[in-house]
């Protein structure tokens, strides 16, 4: 091939690359906005389905902040969704992680009332055995509702653990992994707001002032 | 090469060339998306619409574009139109992209659509190319819905379940279901129903062949040998 060739080529190609790139970055454009307000609905039908839109007054999705406790939490960062009601705290949601799943994480959210009960827990992702681990979907069982209003002391804390470990909670036919690594997270997050309920309800990002006040 | 009629073009894509189960190509999104039937609807509806995307406009720079660059302006214009399908499909059809997921972005590695974009759309004109793209879509689809209605049926006992994801709330009452306490069988839930599942419908395919063969020459007797019908 001699060199115009090349160059020929070289240019056809990089007009091809400029216009795919254009295609796509008109698209990304077209539905950037869309596909930020779907996540945001999205998010919002599951914070309200834990701590109910008539309890709180503020935008939970704004007021949140970011916690870092690997060991408690399952993940290096940690987002907390915080439902306020006139300024006082109401609930905080963390979207928790039980890292060990029987195939990789399974992501959550815990609702934590102010009193420290169990606002709810829903399961946002995981990748467990279609038809046996899955079970802990509020679509396939409703399993996870067993914790609503659930705390620390309640059942005691050497109780909360699946049947087969000599705990209160159901496992499922065939699956104990599943359900005992989503107790021990929704736990480990209990104990975790028990420690650091103060930082976590005092920093209200838009009225510090009031907050610092009655926080 | 003898130009195709679109008779064939269309007869070849939904049967007689089906990728899925004559070709075998695209079976990674194939036997991991079919585990139920709107999976393998929404799978095949957005090859489909990448297929006939990818296949029209290779056919349109198919004098443009010179032997030695062509697989990466193919690969460049295939990656593109799927990136922006799913974006789309993120934007409007969100709760089915959450199902679908990964397994979007791995079109472009189905080798069905490169494939008919060398095979095919790269010596032929547009509308012949688009045709083309349109009818192993279709074919690639309807054994998508196929396998994924059989896994779902076998396996949790429902038919069309989740449709709303596609179709809006009112779709909800499509689901059939053969009754509540139906145990489910895992398999055919799991990656082995995939492979399961796949073999019965290529088995299912042949015997048909096999019929259609049998009943055009029905008086034809053993002095054309099998090596030389298959010729």
């Amino acid at each position: 091939m001699n060199k115009p060739a090349i160059v020929i080529a070289a240019l056809v190609l990089t007009a091809f690359g400029i216009a795919g790139t254009t295609l796509v970055a008109f698209t990304h454009h077209q539905t950037g906005d869309r596909i930020a307000e779907n996540e945001r609905q999205a998010l919002l039908r599951q914070l309200d389905a834990l701590v109910p839109v008539e309890s709180v007054d503020n935008d939970m999705i704004a007021d949140r902040v970011t916690v870092s406790d690997p060991e408690m939490l399952g993940a290096p960062e940690t987002t907390v969704y915080i439902g306020r009601r006139t300024g006082e705290p109401v609930a905080a949601v963390f979207t928790t992680v039980a890292p060990n799943g029987y195939s990789g994480p399974v992501k959550l959210l815990v609702a934590v009332r102010r009193d420290g009960t169990l606002g709810g827990v829903r399961v946002v992702s995981h990748r467990e055995t279609p038809g046996l681990g899955d079970k802990i979907e509020l679509e396939k069982s409703e399993w996870i509702l067993g914790f609503d209003g659930r705390s620390l002391g309640d059942p005691p804390a050497a109780r909360w653990t699946v049947r087969k470990d000599g705990g209160d909670f159901d496992q499922f036919t065939g699956a104990t992994i599943t359900p005992r690594i989503v107790v021990t997270a929704v736990k480990k997050t209990l104990l975790y707001f028990r420690d650091h309920q103060q930082t976590l309800f005092a920093t209200p990002k838009q009225t510090a002032a009031t907050a610092g006040v009655s926080g | 090469m003898s130009e195709k009629t679109y008779r064939e073009i269309v007869s070849d894509g939904l049967w007689n060339n089906n990728q899925a189960l004559v070709a075998l190509l695209g079976l990674c999104p194939l036997l991991a998306v079919t585990s139920s039937a709107v999976n393998g609807l929404g799978l095949g509806l957005a090859t489909t619409l990448v297929l006939t995307l990818s296949n029209t406009t290779v056919s349109l720079i198919r004098n443009l574009v010179r032997p030695e660059i062509r697989l990466p302006v193919f690969v460049l214009v295939i990656a593109s139109f799927v990136t922006a399908v799913e974006l789309s499909m993120n934007a409007w059809f969100h709760g089915l992209y959450k199902v679908l997921g990964i397994f979007i972005p791995l079109i472009v590695t189905n080798c069905a659509i490169i494939g008919r974009a060398e095979a095919f759309a790269a010596h032929n004109p547009v509308p012949r190319a688009l045709a083309d793209g349109l009818s192993i879509g279709i074919g690639f689809t309807l054994v998508l819905v196929t396998l994924g209605g059989m896994r779902e049926l076998v396996g949790q006992g429902t038919l069309f379940s989740d449709m709303h994801l596609m179709f809006g709330e009112g779709a909800r009452g499509l689901e059939l279901s053969v009754g509540d306490d139906y145990p489910g069988v895992l398999l055919a839930i799991l990656p082995p129903g995939a492979f399961l599942g796949l073999g019965l419908l290529i088995a299912l395919k042949n015997v048909i062949d096999d019929r259609l063969k049998r009943r055009q020459q029905p008086h034809r007797v053993s002095a054309d040998t099998p090596e030389a019908e298959a010729a």
